[in-house]
């Protein structure tokens, strides 16, 4: 077998080493009647790297890649080109096959990416600080309300219409749990995001608001505004961005007036991988910096002085705290952080803003195509590279007929919201730098020949 | 002022119907460098055996119990800037928070100096 | 003859430096020990090393008022100076690829090159999630076959595939235990945890609204039945045990613990970080585990990736399958395999907890684990087991002449061996052995845990590490066993070959500098 280098003859000269009759002896604590006397039944044996490069290849035959068609979904994840050097670098066996980096003296590799990373994001989003990364988005989202529980002392959260509706779900499961209240509205087929409603629902209980920004229809809510209100009643504001290509053009969170940002990060040298690994992104305040979930990398020195960063303020986490930690969580998305940074370093701040503006561009122009198409109408005022259309029928069949035709024409809002009949005629939309002319126009014909 | 000890390795001196409390000299010893001091906020009200205050080293984060039960009147702000004055002065300059004492009984049965020495001594 | 020798170039051993001689270098690199600055510190913000295509870009109307002012500050560096940053940090780390992990409870084995090559498929990798599932019928049968799979080795009965880690696969199983007492209509509040365990068990319970109460461990390094049992009651939810345990211990009462837990009304749950010591050999549904998470990166080989990503399916018994998180992976009545999100859940899953995460699960480890399970099959995988438990008693028994083994008198280990700091010198400290480890250019073990044995030193060797390499590794053990034992000062200051000395985290945790400040 490739993977275990023993032979036989190693292994009879080990067990007299150990000691032992067979290996067999060295399961002696295992009651014999759990014991197996063979290989688990009915399971196939092993096979060669030829074998079953052939079976993994021949399941990946059956889907439909996103690179294949024409591609417009969005909501939560993002497709964009991915430098080559990203996915190279990241194969590094160093970098690749390296732990969490307790041994500081051998990890200074992983440990300066993460301070690396750690300024990168906490200036995409504009916040003071930021970890070294959470499992995705919206995971990080219910961290970061249960953060600011513990900073404000308060249970109750005000969720806005606009936040994923799989980040609400993830939410609500755990406030169940945890007895966190929180208030949700579904959203409407409006123009505008629901800022309003949220305003008007934070009241002295309200430990924070949580706002997608852009939002789940595209939408882009006014931060500044419900920080203002949400500071006058001591709550705080959680900031969910789940696109960061946006922040290359649209304000930082942070600058309006958020306590805390999270986001997902996959859009940036992660890729769609059918929903995982991604990448929670997690700034905050400084001052809230002990109250936050997950890893820190942090700057000192070593003996002779040399600059070098360790893992810092643990404090705060499970192995040290036990159940009095901010967090049970105990990795970091590493390698997803590793790949995100080093796009970024591609990227720079210039690239990125750049980039915001091809999405954008190419969003404005599927914006205008869909909108000739007879019965379709575009719901959004302002919107980045994503947006909402109202089709004169179900979405969900719309999808679906589209994917018969080879389109992968969006996400249908009767999928994210299976109970809101109101919604079932929306789409929502995205291109980036990725979408050509050709796909928008594919994508414009296949809509009229289903819609016809 | 008299000056009483716990198990636990808190001091509390008593001035009045106020009490200032402490780690040890051992106690900071055994912990090593402190990093971080998580003070209890003025106006807390504390049962004895509460732990309202964290003190943070690197690899370990120990409660501080509450020696007497009492309403915080005073942190040492100083901590916030030198987490260290636990370390180099824990009996005098590394005070933790002052209460008002609820109930002076529960101060009967604790240690004094010498008792604590020789509790340490045994440990 | 010609000239002799035209160039000069005469090929020459030099002569030897003088006693002491230390170099300076200007640069500061030391030939192959190379620093390297921060990206902050190469460019300025305002560059980019990407090409964009330029378009004929439209006005921003539609998005006056919410304007960027200013790019965010961050350098773009141009793909050779990218490559070479990267490429040279990298060097500074130690890795699998370079020699023996030996990470207790980490399980740092061999990561097969098989599962990158065909976790990047585009079929796998360059798929939404939100696809319509006519579009990604083979990513859903990719799921389903690992899942069944692990539902086989586990001899359990279904299983939820989308928690991101280990420490969210602990959530997931907590959180059936909650819905599943709920469904009841009892309120059972306290979670029962070893005190060897691993912090994020009790950690996790708290997370998900239990209270914690610790059980004491016998003198042979596992649970007390009699301590468990006589705390087991109406409040208690159930119990999470680790098995093998944190002490490279199978926990040999795991039926009656089981049993008495069940009698009592409540559950058990296995942390299944060490399921890599028993799969293939011991299915934990046969000793009457309700729930356990399996690190797809630990048992299954996905990579570390330097601090995830991870993956943590829960296999789940009878009793608590019901109450799995959405989405739910299900085959059909006709053979095809089925999302079952928000949508069906009233019909196909009523009693399920509900979401955990956006999305279902980590696909990009999943692909990973089936190909190294295919791979291995039933036979490989039952010989992962015990080529991992022979190779950690080998190093039980080829160390516990030097270094105390606090249970190693009581029989064998199972994955991982444990060794304590008693009979080290005055001084001399658990800490030095770890970076005298580095020294001899090892990755030191896990160290200081578990936590009920003191100066622990947890030794997991894992199956793919070759005899002759942990004869290597054996011998550095010894000499630096002796040494500590010797009271040899210059351990005190190790590392002293590695890219940095001892780092002080006391300044660090002090003063936090976690953003580059220039």
């Amino acid at each position: 077998m490739r993977y275990l280098p023993l032979t036989s003859a190693d292994r009879a000269e080990m067990l007299g080493v150990i000691g032992a009759a067979s290996v067999d002896d060295l399961f002696a604590d295992v009651p014999a009647a759990a014991r197996l006397p063979g290989p688990v039944p009915g399971l196939p044996h092993h096979a060669s790297e030829m074998a079953v490069e052939r079976h993994m290849t021949a399941l990946a035959a059956q889907n439909l890649s996103a690179g294949a068609a024409p591609f417009f979904l969005g909501a939560g994840a993002y497709r964009h080109h991915v430098p080559a050097s990203v996915d190279h670098l990241i194969q590094r066996g160093e970098f690749l096959t390296a732990y969490t980096p307790y041994q500081p003296e051998i990890a200074q590799g992983t440990l300066q990416v993460l301070f690396e990373f750690q300024t990168q994001v906490a200036r995409l989003l504009g916040t003071d600080v930021a970890n070294a990364s959470m499992y995705d988005g919206s995971t990080a989202c219910w961290e970061a309300i249960a953060m600011a529980a513990r900073i404000t002392r308060r249970k109750r959260a005000v969720l806005s219409g606009g936040l994923h509706p799989h980040y609400v779900s993830t939410a609500a499961t755990m406030a169940r749990f945890t007895g966190d209240v929180l208030e949700t509205r579904a959203p409407v087929l409006d123009a505008v995001p629901d800022d309003d409603a949220v305003i008007a629902a934070i009241d002295a209980e309200t430990s924070c608001v949580v706002v997608q920004y852009p939002d789940i229809l595209g939408r882009i809510p006014d931060l500044a505004k419900i920080a203002a209100a949400a500071q006058a009643h001591g709550a705080l504001v959680i900031a969910v961005v789940t696109e960061p290509v946006a922040l290359g053009l649209i304000e930082a969170p942070g600058k309006l007036g958020a306590d805390i940002v999270v986001g997902e990060g996959q859009a940036l040298g992660v890729g769609l991988q059918f929903g995982g690994p991604y990448l929670g992104l997690f700034g905050c305040r400084e001052k809230y910096v002990r109250q936050m979930p997950g890893r820190l990398c942090g700057q000192t020195v070593d003996a002779t002085g040399k600059r070098g960063f360790v893992l810092t303020l643990s404090t705060r986490e499970q192995h040290i705290r036990r159940e009095k930690a901010t967090s049970n969580i105990c990795t970091n998305a590493g390698l997803c952080a590793l790949a995100f940074s080093i796009h970024m370093t591609l990227l720079g701040g210039a690239g990125l803003a750049k980039l915001a503006r091809v999405n954008h561009a190419r969003a404005q122009q599927l914006a205008a195509r869909l909108a000739a198409v007879p019965g379709v109408t575009v719901l959004n005022r302002a919107y980045f590279n994503e947006f909402t259309v109202i089709l004169p029928r179900d979405a969900r069949d719309v999808v679906r007929e589209l994917a018969d035709r080879r389109v992968l024409g969006g996400v249908s809002l009767g999928r994210l919201y299976p109970q809101e009949t109101a919604l079932a005629n929306g789409l929502l939309v995205t291109a980036t730098e990725l979408t050509s002319p050709e796909d928008i126009e594919a994508f414009g014909t296949a809509l009229e020949g289903v819609l016809a | 002022m008299p000056r009483y000890f716990t198990q636990d390795h808190e001091w509390i001196e008593v001035d009045g119907d106020t009490g200032t409390v402490g780690i040890t000299d051992y106690a900071q010893g055994q912990l090593g460098d402190i990093t971080y001091v998580d003070l209890p906020e003025v106006g807390a009200v504390l049962k004895r055996g509460d732990a309202p205050c964290v003190v943070d080293s690197v690899k370990a984060a120990s409660d501080v119990y509450a020696p007497v039960s009492g309403t915080v009147t005073d942190v040492n702000e100083a901590l916030g800037d030198e987490p260290e004055l636990v370390n180099t002065d824990p009996e005098t300059g590394g005070w933790l928070f002052r209460v008002t004492l609820a109930d002076a009984g529960e101060l009967d049965g604790m240690m004094d100096q010498a008792a604590y020495n020789a509790y340490v001594a045994g440990l | 003859m010609n000239a002799p020798n035209p160039s000069g170039w005469r090929p020459a051993m030099g002569v030897a430096a003088p006693e002491g001689f230390e170099s300076p270098t200007v640069s500061g690199d030391r030939a192959l020990m190379l620093e390297e600055p921060l990206i902050f510190e190469l460019r300025e913000p305002g560059t980019t090393g990407v090409d964009i295509d330029d378009l004929e870009l439209e006005p921003l109307d539609t998005l006056a008022g919410f304007l960027r002012a200013e790019a965010p500050a961050l350098p773009g560096l141009t793909e050779p100076e990218t490559v070479r940053h990267y490429t040279r940090l990298s060097r500074q780390n130690y890795a699998i690829d370079l020699g023996p992990f030996p990470l207790g409870s980490c399980t740092m084995k061999h990561n097969p090159r098989l599962n990158e090559k065909l976790a990047r498929l585009p079929g796998f990798a360059d798929v939404h999630p939100l696809q319509p599932q006519q579009t990604v019928r083979g990513a859903l049968a990719a799921i389903n076959e690992l899942a069944v799979w692990l539902i086989e080795l586990t001899g359990m009965h279904g299983v939820a595939m989308s928690p991101k880690a280990g420490a969210h696969g602990e959530l997931c199983g907590l959180l059936c235990i909650k819905a599943a007492i709920e469904a009841r209509g009892e309120d059972r509040t306290v979670i029962l945890v070893p005190e060897s365990a691993h912090g994020t068990n009790p950690a996790t319970a708290a997370f998900a609204g239990f209270s914690v109460e610790s059980i004491p461990a016998t003198a042979d390094g596992r649970v007390d039945l009699a301590a468990l049992t006589a705390k087991l009651g109406p409040h208690v939810a159930g119990v999470m045990i680790t098995n093998p345990n944190t002490c490279g211990l199978f926990e040999r009462d795991m039926k009656a613990i089981s049993d008495a837990v069940h009698a009592a009304g409540g559950y058990v749950y296995c942390d299944g970080a060490n399921f890599n010591a028993i799969v293939g050999k011991v299915r934990p549904g046969d000793l009457g585990i309700d729930a356990m998470h399996i690190n797809l990166h630990k048992t299954f080989s996905t990579p570390h990736g330097g601090g995830g990503p991870g993956s943590g399916p829960v296999v789940l018994s009878e009793a608590l399958a019901p109450f799995g998180p959405l989405p739910w992976t299900a085959r059909m009545a006709d053979g095809t395999v089925r999302l079952i999100e928000e949508e069906d859940a009233a019909t196909e899953m009523p009693t399920s907890f509900g979401r955990m995460a956006a999305f279902h699960g980590q696909m990009g480890m999943f692909t990973r684990a089936l190909t190294y399970i295919l791979s291995h099959g039933a036979d490989g995988l039952r010989q992962v087991a015990e080529d991992a438990v022979l190779n950690a008693n080998y190093v039980l028994r080829s160390l516990d002449d030097v270094l105390d083994a606090p249970f190693g008198a009581a029989g064998p280990c199972m994955h991982e061996a444990l060794f304590s700091d008693a009979g080290l010198a005055e001084g001399f400290s658990t800490l030095d052995m770890a970076k005298g480890l580095i020294d001899e250019g090892f990755h030191p073990m896990t160290v200081y845990f578990p936590l009920v044995v003191h100066g622990a030193m947890l030794i997991e060797p894992t199956e793919t590490e070759s005899k002759a390499g942990l004869d290597r590794f054996i011998a550095s053990m010894r000499s630096l066993a002796e040494r500590a034992k010797a009271g040899d000062e210059t351990l005190k200051s190790a590392p002293h070959f590695a890219p940095r000395r001892r780092l002080d985290e006391t300044l660090a945790a002090r003063k936090p500098v976690l953003t580059w400040q220039g």
